[in-house]
């Protein structure tokens, strides 16, 4: 207990002083992004919780540029940074996109999809709090089968599953893709460093729990979102080119019910309602069980990180979109 | 028309002066797409729509042909065209995007975003009637609608004047940190090929140097731009805004001037006049109907009526000055929209009467709509124009429509009404 167990980069980019809720996924996925990337690295924030927490003029707390952007702008406006950096020589800068999921997986999608089909080479970052925080806690298309939120009150909880932006993203053959947690920093930070290396768009969907839309206690954020993952309900994963399937962590399969049971946003689930949600969580882990092996026999390697990642992924991203570029 | 006629004509438009490198008969789309290339656009961003596919497929060619070393992001709507453009731009680059109608209201959000981050953007708008019902003809409702986004507006008169002025926007852009729209007619200039002077691309180079950016997202200074501000300073934010807007006007009269010193071709800056010694009555209005109404007002003018012309080339910012000047010399204005403001009147008309109601001189003003979605404006409407401004003492209604035709009029094809009808509401 209490000791850790992984080496982060040490230095912080982001200063204290942000103006997040204590407990915030997002701001944990902020600071390990910036620890990854360096300070020689843009962001871009459309509207989300982000546009507040890095702080009113004329204070940032990010330490790198930020370019505030409109709501459904973030992959749009993270293509017209990278494309005007490269024309004016910087091939250096990573630019980072680094979006809720309203402006994602809803408002955003278009642009997003427009920019992963192009294969634009920039990193999109996802935190993922399941919900319309900044304005209050209304149901996206990332909110979960069951959830409470103020537009899906509890004599009528959200209906519909969740949307499951991974295969959608996969579907559109980018060359890297993760899904990463602030519960496992060192899993996310080698993802992003990775993703660092690669050319092209690069999707990091991050689990990230909200305290207060979640209704838990904010020193409950790492547990909650180890149970996510422990559990199945958010596999840690990584997608090559949209069909390579790779886990980074073999989870222990928790009962959902624990994860479930550590939130107000599901008090209200009947017994019946659990095991509709434990079913849908063996049944999506039996798909990708599914896509590992298959993975596995068709790409004929393991499930451990190959050397040859960069080189491949680049290769296609690079005969993808028919022109040589320069690899640093 | 003999051999010296053509040299004089070709002398006037500036297509015989040194600083011209070929003449080239194209169409107003293509007259854009190489001002693009000789402005040295490092950022392209663009999705197609008509009338303005000419322009980007142009652009696609000069790109591919390596003309022009740009990125051109092909994007998914016109929406993602604008926020490429403002990425591209506050990292320092020149950018541009080309749209019309529909794709120029999807991008409404985002060109608040550009004029707000203080962006050097040039975009060109092909000026096309909004739907519904679908229309592909010109009006100018679809540029007009944005004028309260902080762009600077231009109305080009002529294919010539396309390209010279997206050489001057970007020059005036880059000075004042402000975003520019050049409006050109769809179809009437869009689709129509006329001789055009392509400058020799060391002279652009002279006029139109490199952009240093003032501000930009660099690793090397982070700064945050359009972070969240409280009611303490988004009001001076936006008093900024509107000085770039009023420092543009003597921008833009000096870039016009720069411009007639080096390629021998001038527009007055905000407006240009014509046949305006001792004229009485005077008509105001933009774009291609100006041309039209030149041969209007050279017809009367040989009869021996005391007209003239007068073209609004901005409309962003509005040419206050020159039109309280206007106002000390005439008897009488009239206005030629071609757009409507419903609720209100033509915008030109409501702006200009705006800008007189504290001028110490103030002419009886008429407003006239003419030429919505795609209705010609031939010389005959603009005489039937002159001659109501020369036959009454004050309009007969707050909007005079023209070449309305009555119901049993309106048919698909044909349907010739009289260029005479006037349509008039009650409120005088």
């Amino acid at each position: 207990m209490g000791q850790i167990k992984y080496q982060l980069p040490p230095e912080e980019i982001l200063s204290p002083g942000h103006f997040a809720c204590p407990g915030c996924g997002g701001t944990l996925t902020m600071r390990y992004v910036l620890k990854a990337l360096g300070r020689k690295t843009v962001v871009v924030i459309p509207a989300c919780c982000w546009s507040v927490i890095d702080g009113p003029v004329p204070y940032s707390a990010a330490g790198v540029p930020v370019f505030h952007t409109a709501f459904e702008a973030a992959a749009s406006t993270a293509s017209g940074i990278k494309a005007g950096l490269e024309m004016q020589g910087d091939h250096e800068t990573t630019v980072v996109a680094i979006a809720g999921d309203g402006g994602t997986f809803d408002i955003g999608f278009q642009a997003l999809s427009g920019a992963a089909e192009r294969n634009e080479d920039f990193i999109y970052v996802c935190y993922d709090n399941e919900a319309y925080m900044n304005t209050g806690i209304q149901r996206s298309s990332a909110t979960p089968f069951g959830a409470w939120t103020t537009t899906t009150p509890t004599d009528s909880p959200k209906a519909e599953k969740k949307k499951d932006i991974v295969q959608v993203l996969a579907a559109h053959h980018i060359p890297y893709l993760a899904t990463a947690s602030v519960a496992y920093p060192d899993d996310m930070i080698a993802k992003i460093q990775k993703a660092k290396e690669i050319r092209g768009l690069r999707f990091v969907h991050v689990f990230s729990p909200c305290p207060p839309g979640w209704k838990f206690e904010p020193e409950d954020s790492i547990k909650i979102s180890r149970m996510a993952i422990e559990s199945r309900v958010f596999p840690l994963l990584e997608i090559y080119d949209g069909n390579d399937y790779r886990l980074t962590h073999e989870p222990a399969g928790s009962p959902v019910r624990d994860y479930l049971k550590m939130q107000g946003r599901f008090r209200h689930l009947k017994e019946a309602d659990i095991d509709v949600i434990q079913k849908n969580v063996d049944e999506e882990w039996e798909g990708l069980k599914g896509k590992l092996a298959y993975s596995m026999k068709v790409h004929k390697s393991n499930n451990s990180v190959r050397s040859q990642d960069k080189e491949v992924s680049l290769a296609k991203a690079q005969s993808r979109k028919g022109i040589k570029r320069n690899v640093r | 028309m003999g051999m010296n006629d053509t040299n004089d004509l070709r002398k006037k438009n500036g297509l015989m002066h040194p600083s011209v490198d070929k003449v080239l008969v194209i169409e107003g789309t293509h007259a854009a797409s190489h001002a693009v290339r000789l402005a040295k656009v490092q950022v392209i961003a663009a999705y197609p729509i008509t009338p303005q596919t000419g322009v980007v497929e142009k652009l696609s060619e000069i790109v591919s042909h390596r003309e022009l070393n740009a990125k051109f992001i092909k994007v998914e709507s016109e929406h993602s065209a604008m926020a490429c453009c403002i990425g591209a731009s506050i990292s320092g680059a020149r950018a541009f995007t080309a749209t019309s109608s529909q794709g120029l209201a999807l991008m409404h959000e985002l060109l608040h975003w550009a004029a707000g981050s203080r962006l050097p953007i040039v975009m060109v708008n092909v000026n096309r009637a909004m739907a519904p019902p679908w229309s592909i003809y010109v009006d100018h409702n679809d540029s007009l609608s944005q004028r309260d986004t902080g762009w600077i507006q231009f109305y080009a008169e002529s294919n010539q004047e396309v390209l010279d002025t997206v050489l001057q926007a970007y020059k005036i852009a880059e000075t004042v940190s402000l975003p520019i729209m050049i409006n050109l007619d769809a179809f009437v200039l869009s689709h129509t090929s006329e001789p055009v002077a392509i400058p020799k691309q060391e002279v652009v180079d002279e006029f139109l140097p490199e952009r240093k950016a003032l501000f930009k997202v660099d690793p090397a200074e982070p700064h945050a731009f359009g972070a969240l501000i409280g009611p303490e300073a988004y009001m001076e934010m936006r008093y900024k805004l509107f000085q770039a807007m009023e420092d543009a006007r003597e921008v833009i009269r000096r870039v016009d001037s720069e411009y007639s010193e080096k390629f021998g071709r001038s527009y007055g800056g905000l407006v240009e006049e014509y046949c305006m010694e001792d004229a009485e009555i005077v008509l105001m209005t933009s774009a291609t109907a100006v041309s039209t109404a030149r041969i209007a007002v050279d017809e009367l003018r040989s009869l021996g009526f005391p007209v003239g012309l007068m073209k609004v080339r901005a409309f962003r910012p509005f040419p206050v000055d020159e039109i309280r000047e206007l106002a000390q010399r005439v008897h009488k204005i009239g206005v030629m929209d071609r757009n409507i403001s419903f609720g209100a009147t033509g915008m030109i008309y409501q702006e200009t009467k705006a800008v007189l109601y504290n001028a110490s001189v103030r002419p009886k003003l008429f407003g006239f709509i003419a030429g919505l979605g795609g209705r010609d404006i031939t010389p005959e409407t603009i005489k039937d124009i002159y001659s109501y401004l020369l036959n009454h003492d004050a309009p007969e209604s707050e909007t005079i429509w023209v070449g309305l035709k009555s119901g049993q009029e309106v048919r698909p094809e044909g349907g010739n009404a009289s260029s005479a009808a006037f349509g008039q509401n009650e409120n005088v």
